[in-house]
C-alpha cells in the first residue's frame, strides 16, 4: 500500500507541473499581449496613419512605415505565391513519389525553418552587393524567399487531402490532367490553399532580420522600388532602440499594429483550416 | 485518339480534324503546366543551393585571410581588421542550451496536460494560444524583453541567483558578477519561450499517435497517469520527440531579432551567464550595414555560413526523425 501511495504521490506531482507549465505559457500570452496593449494603445491616433515618421523630438506617425510594409509585403507574397503553388502542385500531382519531390520535401523543410538573417544575406549577396545599393525591391525578394517554402508546404499538404476518387471520376470523363489539377483538385482544396496563403502573409509581415539589409529605412515617403523604403518592424527596431521616449512610444505602438495584424491572420488562417475540416 | 479519326467517313473528317486540333492544344497545355510545376520545383532546390554558394562565394575573403583560426580566434577588431568567429559561436551555443534545457520540460509539461489532462473542450483553445506564442513576431519578443523582461530579471531574479549560487564553488562563477539585466541567461530566456510552441506542438502531435488501446491497456493493469506517459507514451513517440526539439532548436540558433535586444552585444566570451554576450545572429544584425572595408563585410558573412552549417544540420537531423516516423506511420 506504501509503494501504491507512493506511485500515485509522483504522478501527481508530474500532473501538477504539467498544469503548472500550461499556466506557464499561456502566462507568457498574456502577459506579452498585455504589455502591447497597455504601451502600445497609450499612442494609438490617428497621427500614427497620417503623419510620416518624426525625426527625434518632433511628432509624427508610421504612415511611411506602414506603406513601406504594405507595399513589400504585398509585392513578396505575389511573387511567392504562384512559385509555391506549382511547386507544391508538383509535388503532390505529378511527381508525388518521385526522388524530385522526395528531395524537394526536404529541402523546402529545411528552408522554411532556416534563420531568416540568413536570407537577408543572400539577398544582399545577389542584388544589393551587384546593386550597389539598397532598395526595397531587395527587400521585397528576400520577403518571396520567405513565403515560398510556406506556400509549398501547404499547397501539398493540402493537395494530399484530396480524395482520389475525386480526380479519377474527372480523368474518367476525359479532363486532361491540368484540367483536373486546376478545376477538381484546387477547388476542392481551396480553403486550405488560402490558408496557405495567409499563414504566409503573417510570417513576413513581421520580418525584420532580411529586411535590415536589403530594404534598409527609409525616413520619408518613398515609392520608388529601386530606393531604401522603410517598413514597419524596422522602424520598431530603430526607435525601440533609441534614447527618445517619443520614439520609443511609436515603436511600441508599431509593435501593437504589427501583432494584432499578425494574430488576426494566423487565426483567420486557422479557423477557415478547421471549418474545412469538419465539414 | 488516332483511331477515332482514322474511323471517320468524308463528313466526319472535317470535325474530326476539328477535335485532333482540339485534343493536341489540351494536350500541349497539359504539357506546358507539367513542366512549369517541376520548373517551380527545380526553382525550390536553386533557392537553397543559390543561398549556400553566395554565403560561401562571400566569405571565401575572409576563409582566406584567416583561415581555420577564424573559427578559433576570439578577436574582434574592425580597427585593426582581425576577425574571429569564436565568441559569437560560443554566444549562439549558450543562449539555445539556456533555451532548450527551459524549453523542453516546459513544452512536454504542455503537450501532457494537453493529451492526458485536459477536458476535451478545452484542448483546441489553449492548443492555438499556445501556437500563438509562434506566430507573435520576434522583434515583439525583443522589444517586450528590452523594456519589461530584463528590467525584471535584473530587479528580482538575478541578485537572488547571485546571492544564492554565490557561496557555491563552480556556480559562483557562472551567476557572477553584477546585474546588467541584459546577458546571456536573458536572452536564453526570451528564446526558451519563443521555441517553446514548436516543441509543444509538435509533441501533442506525435503523443496523439499512441494508440488508445496501448494506453488504455496500461490504465487497466494499474498504472498511474505518468506512469502510463513515462513508460508507454514517451517510449512510444521518441523519435518524434526528439525531432520536435531538435526543430526548436534550429529556430533558437538561428533567432536574431529578441536576441538582439536583450543580448548586450559584447564580443567576449564570459564564464558568467549574466554577463552580456553576443550571438552569430545579434553580431550580423547588429554590425552588417556599418560594417565598412570588404574583411569586415565578408567575416560577416562568414559567420552567416557558420550559422548555416549549424542549423541546416540540425534541421537536417530533426526532418530526419520525422520523417521516419511518418514512414513508421505508413507502413
Amino acid at each position: 500500500m506504501a509503494l501504491y501511495s507512493a506511485r500515485r504521490r509522483s504522478s501527481a506531482i508530474v500532473m501538477g507541473l504539467s498544469y503548472a507549465t500550461t499556466a506557464f505559457g499561456l502566462g507568457f500570452l498574456f502577459l506579452i499581449l498585455g504589455t502591447l496593449l497597455w504601451r502600445g494603445l497609450v499612442g494609438l491616433n490617428l497621427a500614427v496613419f497620417t503623419q510620416m515618421t518624426p525625426p527625434p523630438g518632433g511628432t509624427g506617425g508610421l504612415l511611411n512605415a506602414i506603406m513601406g510594409s504594405l507595399v513589400m509585403t504585398s509585392l513578396g507574397v505575389a511573387i511567392g505565391t504562384p512559385l509555391g503553388m506549382l511547386a507544391g502542385t508538383y509535388m503532390a500531382e505529378y511527381g508525388r513519389y518521385s526522388k524530385l519531390a522526395t528531395i524537394v520535401r526536404f529541402i523546402n523543410d529545411i528552408l522554411l525553418s532556416a534563420p531568416s538573417i540568413i536570407i537577408g544575406l543572400f539577398v544582399y549577396e545577389i542584388m544589393v552587393a551587384p546593386m550597389g545599393h539598397f532598395s526595397a525591391f531587395a527587400g521585397v525578394v528576400a520577403l518571396a524567399v520567405l513565403v515560398v517554402p510556406v506556400v509549398v508546404r501547404t499547397t501539398e499538404d493540402m493537395l494530399l487531402l484530396v480524395p482520389n476518387p475525386l480526380r479519377e471520376a474527372a480523368a474518367a470523363l476525359g479532363l486532361p490532367r491540368s484540367h483536373v489539377i486546376l478545376k477538381v483538385a484546387f477547388k476542392a482544396a481551396r480553403a486550405g490553399l488560402i490558408t496557405g496563403v495567409l499563414l504566409a502573409i503573417a510570417r513576413v509581415s513581421g520580418e525584420t532580420a532580411p529586411l535590415l539589409f536589403t530594404s534598409l529605412n527609409n525616413q520619408f515617403w518613398s515609392s520608388n522600388l529601386n530606393a531604401p523604403m522603410s517598413s514597419l518592424p524596422i522602424v520598431i527596431f530603430q526607435f525601440a532602440l533609441s534614447p527618445y521616449a517619443d520614439w520609443q512610444q511609436l515603436a511600441w505602438t508599431g509593435a501593437l499594429l504589427i501583432t494584432l495584424t499578425v494574430l488576426t491572420l494566423s487565426i483567420l488562417a486557422r479557423w477557415l483550416g478547421s471549418s474545412r475540416t469538419t465539414k | 485518339m488516332a483511331d477515332v479519326t482514322m474511323g471517320g467517313g468524308l463528313v466526319v473528317e472535317a470535325s474530326s480534324l476539328d477535335r485532333a486540333k482540339a485534343l493536341g492544344a489540351l494536350k500541349a497545355g497539359d504539357t506546358i503546366f507539367r513542366r512549369l510545376t517541376q520548373a517551380a520545383a527545380v526553382v525550390v532546390l536553386l533557392i537553397l543551393s543559390g543561398v549556400i554558394v553566395s554565403l560561401v562565394v562571400g566569405s571565401l575573403p575572409a576563409l582566406r585571410a584567416f583561415g581555420f583560426s577564424f573559427v578559433t580566434s576570439q578577436v574582434w577588431n574592425p580597427v585593426t581588421e582581425k576577425f574571429g568567429a569564436f565568441a559569437p559561436i560560443v554566444g549562439t551555443v549558450t543562449t539555445s542550451i539556456i533555451a532548450m534545457v527551459i524549453a523542453v520540460p516546459v513544452g512536454l509539461g504542455i503537450a501532457i496536460f494537453l493529451t492526458e489532462l485536459c477536458p476535451q473542450w478545452l484542448r483546441r483553445p489553449v492548443g492555438i494560444a499556445i501556437e500563438l506564442l509562434a506566430g507573435i513576431p520576434s522583434i515583439i519578443y525583443g522589444i517586450w524583453g528590452l523594456f519589461i523582461f530584463a528590467p525584471f530579471i535584473q530587479g528580482h531574479v538575478e541578485p537572488g541567483l547571485i546571492a544564492m549560487f554565490g557561496p557555491v564553488p563552480i556556480l559562483s562563477s557562472i551567476f557572477a558578477g553584477p546585474p546588467y539585466g541584459i546577458g546571456t541567461l536573458t536572452a536564453g530566456f526570451v528564446l526558451a519561450i519563443m521555441v517553446l510552441p514548436f516543441i509543444t506542438s509538435i509533441s501533442r502531435d506525435v503523443f496523439d499517435t499512441v494508440p488508445p488501446v496501448l494506453k488504455e491497456s496500461a490504465y487497466g493493469i494499474g498504472c498511474t497517469t505518468w506512469e502510463v506517459v513515462r513508460r508507454v507514451v514517451i517510449p512510444y513517440t521518441r523519435v518524434g520527440v526528439i525531432g520536435g526539439m531538435m526543430l526548436g532548436l534550429g529556430r533558437a540558433l538561428g533567432e536574431t531579432m529578441a536576441v538582439t535586444f536583450v543580448i548586450g552585444n559584447a564580443h567576449k566570451i564570459s564564464t558568467s551567464l549574466l554577463a552580456p554576450g553576443t550571438t552569430i545572429s545579434a553580431t550580423i544584425a547588429n554590425e552588417f550595414t556599418e560594417a565598412v572595408g570588404d574583411l569586415y563585410t565578408s567575416s560577416l558573412i562568414a559567420l552567416g555560413l557558420i550559422l548555416f552549417i549549424i542549423t541546416f544540420f540540425v534541421l537536417a537531423a530533426a526532418r530526419l526523425m520525422l520523417m521516419r516516423l511518418e514512414r513508421q506511420k505508413g507502413a
